[in-house]
Formats: C-alpha cells, structure tokens, sequence
C-alpha cells in the first residue's frame, strides 16, 4: 500500500485531467465564485463541470475534493450553502471547508458528505481539531504551515482525524486564514474574497533602469534591470525595518518538502498535498508527475531527486518553511 | 442613537499587545484601575509564550488592584498554540477560569483549541477567531459565547447583520475602535529576523519597540508593523465618527488596543463619544493629538482598503 495520498490542484477541468492522468490520487478544486480561496479570473469549474470531474476522476480510480474554504459573508449564506449542497449532489468525496457556520450546515445537511478541515481554519492543536472532529464529525485536517515535523508528528498521534499536509507549491509564512495583510492593502481577502494580492491590484511601473511591483498604493518591490520579477505577493516582498531592506516576511519562493518525505511517513501523515489551483496544466502535469514519480520510489525504498522540482519552483528557489526549526 | 439602544456601551481595554517591561506593564493597570472609565479589562500575554512568564508574577495584583476597582476581568489565551507548553498554558488558564469562575472572571478564546475546553460555560470570543457571519455567531452562542469581538476587517455591514444576530441570543457584540490593527500572526518571529537573530535566541528584542517596530517600503511610506510574530497595521485604527451607527446597529462594546500613548486620556475621549457628549470632529482631532499624529485609518470600516482614511 501506497504511504501518502497525492492530492492535486486544479482550476480547470483540462488541468484535473492532467493531474489524474499525471498519478494524483485525489484532485481538489473550487467552484468559480466567491467560495473557495483561489476565487482567480478565468478560473474554477461550473456545476456541470464539476460533474464532469467527478466522472473523470472516479473512472481512474480517484478522488475529486470540493474547496468551499472561505468565510460566508454575513447576510449572504446563500453561495456558500449552494456549494455544499452541489458539491455532494454531483458525487464530491469530501469537501474542505473552514468555517465553522459552515461546517455546522454541512453536517446537519448531508451527514453522508465527508468532511475535512481547509488549512484557512488553521488548527494547530490537538484541542482545536478535536472540535472540530466532535461537533461536525471531521475526518482529515490540512495542517496549517505553521507547524515543525515535530509538531505534526506529535498531533498526529493524539488525534483521530487524518493529517494531510503541503508538500509542494506555495506557502503563507503567516498562519493561513488568520491574514488580512491582502485586504489590508487591497481590501481584497483570502478570508472573505478567496483572493490575496489580487492581480487586479497589481501594477508594474519602471523607475530608471528599476522595475517597481506595487500592490494597492503600496510598492512591494524593486527589481533592477537583470533581476527577474517576481509577483508582488504582500508578505514575500521587500521592506525596511531596523535600517535595513529585506525580504522580511518570507523570500519569494515555493515549499518542497519531498525529501522530508521518511520523517512525514514516521510522523503518521496519511497526505501531501501540492498547492497551486491558479497554475497552468502544464505547470500541474510537471509538479504531479515529479511528485508521483518521488512517492513511488520512497515506496520501493529507490532514491529521488527533490531538486527534479526545482525548475517549476518559484524564483527557482525553495524552502522547506515552518517544517525545519531553523525557519522560525 | 435610537430609544431602543439605551443601555450604556460598554468599553473594553484589550491585552497589551507589545512587550513591556513587566513593571511598566503592571504600573499601566495600576493607573487604568484609578483612572480610566473602562469598563472590562483583557489581560494576558497573547502574543508571544516566552514573553509569558514575566508578566505572570505581576498578574494577580493587576487582577486584585482590577477588580478592587470595580472593573470586569477577562484572561485572555494566547492567540497561536502549537507547543506543548503552550497548551499547558490554555490548559491551566482554563483550570484557573474554573477555581474563580464564581468571582466573575471569563477567559477571552482566542483561537479554537482554547474555545474548546470552555464549552458549555459563559466565556469571550477574542478578535482572533473567525466570526465571520451570523451562523458561527450562533454556534458559538449555543457553547456559551456571552460576548464576541469582531475580525477588524469586517465592514459595517457585516457588522450590522451580526449585531441584529447577536442581541437575540444575549451575546455582546464588540468592534475595535483605537489602536494598531492586529493583521497576522506566524511561527516565525519577524522581530528576530530583522535583528538577524533565530526565535529560540531572541534576546526579547521586540521589547524595545513598545508599540511596534515599524515597517516601511522601499519608498520608505508607512505599512505595517512588527510585534514579535505579530503583523499589525502602521496606521492606528481610529473609528470615531462611527461610533453612533455601531450603537444604533447594537454594537455594545468598544475596544481600545493599548499603545504607550496616553491611554487615561484615549479611553476618556471614547467614554464622552459613546455618551455622545463630544462632536466626532473635535473627538478625532484631540484623538490625533494623544497618538502623536501617527496616521489613523478606518477602510476597514467602510468596506475599503483596511489602510484607508476616509476622512483624510
């Protein structure tokens, strides 16, 4: 039997094909609205593409996961109660979700959905994920990028709840669902909008020989003329404090936790997830195979090159964040 | 304000955020007890638990010299729990809840673990937890919420279905109205990394900065602010002329963020604009004249950009 499940991104069909295709054991994705965390332009699937999903992916064998992981609006519970009840009409294996109003109406509802825990709710602790396990019946937790192997290994043990985590792609240095440095700025949320640092509050200008990212009203970084430019994500930009600028939240660049993958097993992780429903299928056939290929030899006990990702991370460059101690 | 909202709203002191000296910190209540007409007092280290036990020593006298006042007293939980001894410290605060629970002492949850042990008995909601709408509201006052302070990035809206949720259910609703808005939280202490140091031998630096160490862009403008691993807003939020719709909605707490300004005198200026006993114009100017001039914001508020004034 298999150590991890692989669970894929995508925010088109096309792209959950080739994340099936590419050896994803399940794929999660989102509904194109306010719902889910990665609310993008141009991205997410309708009912009836959901439906196709679905059929896609239980044809091959796997799973196709529902984000509804943003927070409902006061007043306007009506979109966020649409996707639940569609997710587990159209035959979604589980959805993901972090609200607790929510989670509350998913599980009144439809007690037969499977129910797991979005990383937006950022538990952290056996006590928390306990609650949510015994007022709504959670069956997996996505663990919050906040936590050391150590951590994790430790909540694993005491909970009785599955323990997913980020393997590849993105990472927020800041407790997920906990950030309202985007609206802060933007007054565009992960929160509330499904968004952070939206391109729509984007702008690229050039000083000099410099290029300038700005987010909102505020200019995030500066880029000389042979430096490539990255995308102006607020915490991964470049501040001053204490007379001196730096990357002060976080360098611009993408967790790989692949050669972690001994410890995650011994810590009784029972999924790895990769991040990334914005990216392009060329981008999610690239990282699932790598990663698919890397999870069937640690099963056969062969060597695997983590760096084999290397070239899809961002800046080329990639951390192992929160999970080594050093991060903190 | 309408006939219907006649009960008095009430003010609330939250946790100092910062690291100050413990002596500073305790002699900060001492002075609130005597001389500011706030109502309830948040109290605790919520930010950081290495900063914790020095504060501990000077807490039950904060509490004693609190309470001799006549003023409420809540303990707050820390607002990110992840190592072991910091659930101890949940664990025990929630024990400590227990013994003194008949003297009229609530614990303030600020995240869900804490939340968790306090089911079934009256308790706070801090502003770290996710009440976004009016079904968590409710869920919440089923386990025993009696009060809730809202995520400073919910718009007047959001509030007004909120507070129209909460008077139903007896919960106290409340909105910060002064200070550095709290924006994120990390493992990661930024403090440290600015001062080139590992969180594990962080030699407090964050204790110089006793509201924040600021952060600039590269243009060198005014963004945000760092508290160990807390981000905040370099603006203060400052909701003044708002106050009166906030009463009108039902909104019957006002939340003050403590800062090294003068905070008698902040929290005499809210009393006389939740009396509705000073003009909001003349409020806000004198309000600037305390915090020094540092920039004040309220987009939030008005479903803008939290950064924006929109009285500027």
């Amino acid at each position: 039997m298999a150590s991890f499940e692989l669970i894929c991104p995508a925010g088109t069909l096309a792209a959950l094909r080739v994340a099936v295709d590419a050896g994803a054991d399940a794929v999660y994705v989102g509904f194109r609205d306010e719902t889910n965390a990665r609310n993008f332009p141009g991205l997410n699937f309708s009912r009836a593409e959901l439906k196709q999903g679905v059929e896609y992916a239980h044809r091959q064998g796997r799973q196709l996961f529902v984000a509804i992981n943003t927070y409902p609006a006061a007043g306007n519970p009506g979109p966020w109660h649409r996707a639940v009840d569609d997710a587990a009409v159209n035959g979604a294996d589980a959805v993901i979700m972090a609200d607790l109003g929510l989670l509350d109406y998913a599980a009144r509802r439809h007690p037969g959905l499977r129910l797991h825990l979005s990383v937006q709710a950022s538990a952290a602790n056996p006590e928390a994920i306990g609650l949510y396990r015994q007022a709504f019946g959670v069956r997996r937790v996505v663990l919050p990028r906040v936590l050391t192997i150590a951590d994790i290994a430790r909540l694993t043990r005491e909970v009785d709840v599955e323990t997913e985590v980020f393997v590849f792609g993105g990472m927020c240095p800041m407790a997920e669902g906990r950030c309202s440095l985007s609206s802060y700025a933007t007054g565009r949320s992960p929160n509330r909008n499904g968004v952070c640092s939206p391109a729509s509050h984007v702008r690229y200008e050039t000083r000099g020989t410099q290029l300038v990212s700005r987010l909102g009203n505020f200019t995030i970084n500066t880029f000389a003329e042979d430096e490539p430019a990255g995308y102006p994500t607020l915490c991964k930009g470049r501040f001053h404090a204490y007379g001196a600028t730096s990357y002060l939240f976080e360098e611009p660049s993408s967790l790989n936790a692949m050669h972690l993958l001994p410890d995650l097993k011994a810590a009784g992780v029972k999924a790895l997830k990769i991040e990334g429903r914005q990216r392009g299928k060329a981008y999610i056939a690239e990282v699932v195979a790598t990663c698919r290929r890397g999870l069937d030899l640690f099963d056969r006990n062969l060597p695997f090159d983590p760096a084999a990702l290397d070239r899809v991370a961002e800046g080329g460059r990639d951390t192992t964040g929160a999970y080594g101690k050093a991060w903190r | 304000m309408t006939d219907t909202k006649c009960a008095r709203t009430s003010l609330t002191l939250g946790p100092v955020l910062f690291n100050w000296a413990p002596e500073v910190w305790r002699d900060f209540y001492f002075r609130m007890a005597d001389e500011a007409p706030v109502d309830s007092f948040v109290i605790g280290e919520v930010v950081c638990s290495k900063r914790a036990p020095f504060l501990a020593e000077h807490v039950p006298a904060v509490v004693e010299r609190l309470q001799a006042a006549g003023r409420q007293v809540v303990l707050a939980s820390p607002i990110l729990v992840t190592l072991e001894r910091e659930r101890d410290a949940v664990r025990d605060l929630v024990a400590t809840a227990d013994d003194i629970l008949a003297d009229g002492f609530l614990i303030e949850a600020n995240d869900i673990g804490c939340l968790a042990q306090l089911a079934g008995r009256p308790h706070w909601i801090g502003p770290f937890v996710n009440t976004y709408n009016e079904a968590s509201l409710a869920w919440m006052a089923g386990r025993g919420a009696v009060s809730v302070s809202l995520p400073g990035e919910l718009s007047a809206g959001a509030i007004a279905v909120l507070a129209a949720a909460a008077a139903p259910l007896g919960v106290d609703l409340e909105v910060q109205v002064f200070g550095r808005l709290p924006l994120a939280i990390s493992a990661r202490c930024y403090h440290a990394r600015a001062h080139n140091l590992h969180k594990d031998n962080c030699r407090f630096v964050c204790g110089v900065d006793v509201d924040g160490l600021d952060v600039t862009t590269v243009d060198g403008e005014a963004f945000l602010a760092i508290n160990g691993t807390q981000t905040l807003s370099s603006s203060y939020v400052a909701l003044v002329a708002e106050v009166g719709d906030m009463q009108a909605m039902g909104v019957n707490r006002l939340r003050l963020s403590p800062h090294s300004c003068d905070m008698v005198a902040v929290t005499k200026l809210f009393r006389a604009i939740a009396d509705g006993v000073i003009e909001a114009t003349e409020a806000r100017s004198r309000l600037a004249r305390i915090s020094h001039g540092i920039a004040f914001s309220n987009g939030f508020y008005h479903d803008r950009e939290g950064v924006m004034d929109t009285l500027r």
